[in-house]
């Protein structure tokens, strides 16, 4: 069993008994999408909503949600998943500082360009823990189809 | 133009070391100030530095950091963050409220607005000797606060400069409180065309 990690701005594809994780999400956003049928599950880390409103987006797709979900689906078909069995599990989005105003509100357009890209592909999603105002270390066993979420200060949670 | 940190020349990253000394100096002074007692500076040490390496230097995305975030406005447009050890807030209210054995992730809103409010009053004097020595005007946010794993805190610059590139000035800020070692981080991200403002007021381009 291997444990891999998806930086920021990058997605991977693995098959059980592997684990996906990725540390400290805060207003990004962490996709995890699985196959039950063929255990075959994958992860990405999303920094912004929008590759089209960027200079020179194209060149960074893991980048936005609107060109790294797609590409995160193509990855596990690769590896052998059905497009139409793909179901979404989110979390992220987070506001890390509420007093002064975040200029972008960039947590909740991450979360709504998330959303409008899983919708896009067809992918329900069955569980998130998304907004608010902490960081996210989120741990994805495709073997389970379990997510774990873990936070600073609010401990342990299964999705 | 700049377009973004690798730009910047020796001479340049040279200058901007010593403002990180000038202004690490300043808000030391302040904190001494508040706390009443002495403070014993060490050297910082400024570097510009990939966010991944800031991460990985202060302990890992999940270590949990008080992080103070300033935003600057006037002459000098962009953010300013201090990334604090548990040792500060430690330090901080058993000084002023003799609070000890304080948990960082339990903290009251009193406790937390102290805090703040001594980010607030390190940050505005770090800035009062940047702007001194530039001639420049520098307004500042009101500060805000919040306790939380690292990589969370530093996905908010990392966003937001994502256009920028993935370095900023990084001042590693050392002091001593009562012989007690306390670890203080700042990053400062001017925005493109501030730094260049920056660095033609210093007479470097």
């Amino acid at each position: 069993m291997a444990n891999l990690t998806i930086g920021i701005s990058d997605l991977k594809v693995c098959r059980p008994p592997d684990v996906l994780v990725t540390y400290a999400l805060g207003s990004c956003v962490g996709i995890c999408l699985l196959d039950s049928a063929t255990g075959v599950g994958g992860m990405s880390h999303i920094m912004l909503p929008d590759s089209t409103q960027a200079t020179n987006g194209a060149a960074t797709p893991m980048r936005f949600a609107d060109t790294a979900i797609p590409m995160l689906v193509n990855e596990m078909v690769k590896l052998g998943a059905s497009r139409s069995r793909l179901k979404a599990k989110i979390a992220g989005g987070a506001v890390m500082f509420t007093a002064t105003s975040d200029r972008f509100n960039i947590g909740e357009r991450n979360i709504a360009a998330v959303k409008a890209a899983l919708r896009k592909e067809g992918i329900p999603i069955i569980a998130e823990d998304t907004g608010l105002n902490y960081g996210r270390t989120v741990f994805f066993y495709p073997e389970t189809g379990i997510m774990e979420v873990r936070a600073a200060s609010k401990g342990n949670r299964q999705l | 133009m700049l377009k973004n940190y690798d730009e910047l020349s020796p001479v340049a990253i040279d200058c901007l070391r010593e403002i990180g000394n000038i202004g690490s100096g300043s808000a030391a002074s302040s904190l001494s100030e508040m706390l009443g007692k002495p403070i014993e500076m060490k050297v910082p040490n400024v570097c510009v530095l990939e966010y991944q390496q800031i991460i990985d230097t202060m302990g890992g995305p999940e270590k949990v950091i008080t992080g103070i975030l300033v935003r600057l406005q006037g002459d000098i447009k962009g953010m300013m963050m201090f990334l604090l050890e548990d040792s500060f807030a430690q330090v901080v209210l058993s000084t002023f409220m003799s609070a000890e054995n304080v948990q960082v992730t339990k903290l009251d809103d009193m406790q937390l607005s102290v805090i703040t409010e001594m980010g607030n009053i390190m940050a505005g004097s770090y800035l009062r000797a940047l702007g001194t020595l530039t001639g420049l005007t520098i307004d500042m946010s009101i500060p805000s606060m919040t306790v939380d794993m690292l990589g969370a805190i530093m996905s908010v610059p990392i966003i937001e400069f994502s256009q920028v590139g993935d370095k900023v000035l990084f001042i590693d800020d050392g002091f001593a409180i009562d012989g007690v070692d306390i670890k203080s981080n700042i990053i400062l991200i001017p925005e493109m065309d501030s730094l260049e403002t920056l660095m033609k007021k210093l007479g470097v381009m």
